[in-house]
């Protein structure tokens, strides 16, 4: 993170320190692994795609002359004889909050080496990924049982549905994906991958506790990307 | 020389830090919710989604993504595109904005 050290280097904070790392002929970003960056060049890329589906549904929302359909209704829940709006969608939203938290505590763990305490957190990072899963699986089986599909439904604007399948879909893509690299970590620092420095399966670069970062960098951008569906999908 | 180095680089943060972002994003989550279960509407709906939204983001990126803690050039790369982003949202609602104006005004006049 912030303490690195390079021999014959002088660090200095904030822009001027920017403006002589940018120009120093030299890494630009000094003490980051190279792993780490590109994470977060790719999690750049990600954003434009996700902020693209966002802005498309506001320009199809804002241009149709059709009531959209109220998400509170259509995304609430009947339950023990009383409808609670949202219900789901904030259950969901408390899990990935859980279990980005846990993911946080792994990093923070992973960097003191406690194989144990990290390997369990990130297990129940992946088991709260796949408990979101799996409750997305459950409100598109709602949805469609309800009759909304990509070109028609129920409760007002057609588009309506497109918008939400394809937002939500490619967020539970990300999703489905990052628990499965939580699994195979999960795997890994438990058998001694990063403190032994065993080479990965992808690449030839020696088994790290910085891997967990990268993970984790992954799995708080799903989270972020979570806190604007929510806001600009379920809330609006 | 090598092994200091990995010393230094291990060193972490206190887990108070991140039980307290914890904490936030929830409380934080939990108002967000509110806002819907009390049916706020209009402009007051609208800033305290945004706001509540943007603190959210700002908390998992500064801390849990560690970008507080990056040295500028790693977080300014990263932040600076985003401008790109807003340009294209205001782009967008300038023409959903003219779209809904043409279909009111052709269903108004005709084709």
């Amino acid at each position: 993170m912030s303490d690195i050290k390079i021999e014959g280097y002088e660090f200095k904070p904030g822009f001027k320190g920017m403006a002589k790392d940018t120009g120093s002929d030299q890494t630009m970003f000094k003490g980051v692994h190279w792993g780490k960056a590109m994470m977060w060049i790719f999690l750049l890329s990600d954003t434009f795609i996700f902020s693209c589906f966002l802005i498309s549904y506001m320009k199809g929302r804002g241009s149709t002359i059709i009531d959209w359909p109220n998400p509170s209704e259509v995304f609430g829940l009947h339950v023990f004889g009383v409808d609670v709006p949202l219900l789901l969608i904030a259950i969901m939203t408390f899990v990935l909050i859980t279990s980005s938290g846990t993911m946080a505590l792994a990093v923070k763990y992973g960097y003191e080496k406690n194989k144990k305490m990290c390997g369990w957190l990130i297990l129940a990072t992946a088991i709260g990924g796949l408990t979101f899963v799996g409750m997305q699986a459950f409100e598109w089986s709602k949805l469609i049982h309800e009759g909304v599909r990509p070109w028609e439904n129920p409760f007002g604007a057609p588009q309506f549905g497109s918008f939400f399948f394809m937002i939500t879909g490619f967020h539970g893509t990300h999703v489905s994906i990052g628990v499965i690299f939580l699994f195979i970590y999960a795997y890994k620092t438990f058998a001694g991958h990063y403190d032994e420095g065993k080479r990965g399966w992808f690449t030839s670069m020696k088994g790290d506790y910085v891997e967990i970062e990268i993970l984790g960098l992954y799995w708080h951008f799903v989270d972020l990307v979570w806190v604007f569906i929510f806001a600009f999908f379920y809330l609006w | 020389m090598d092994k200091t180095k990995k010393q230094e680089q291990t060193s972490t943060h206190k887990i108070g830090i991140y039980l307290w972002i914890w904490g936030l994003l929830f409380v934080l989550s939990f108002f967000s919710y509110m806002v819907d279960w009390y049916q706020f509407q209009g402009m007051l709906r609208w800033s305290l989604i945004l706001f509540f939204m943007f603190l959210k983001a700002g908390l998992i990126m500064a801390f849990f993504m560690h970008l507080y803690w990056e040295r500028y050039a790693l977080v300014n790369v990263l932040l600076w595109p985003m401008t790109a982003i807003a340009c294209f949202i205001f782009l967008m609602v300038a023409e959903f904005e003219y779209t809904v104006f043409t279909r009111f005004f052709y269903f108004v006049v005709g084709g």
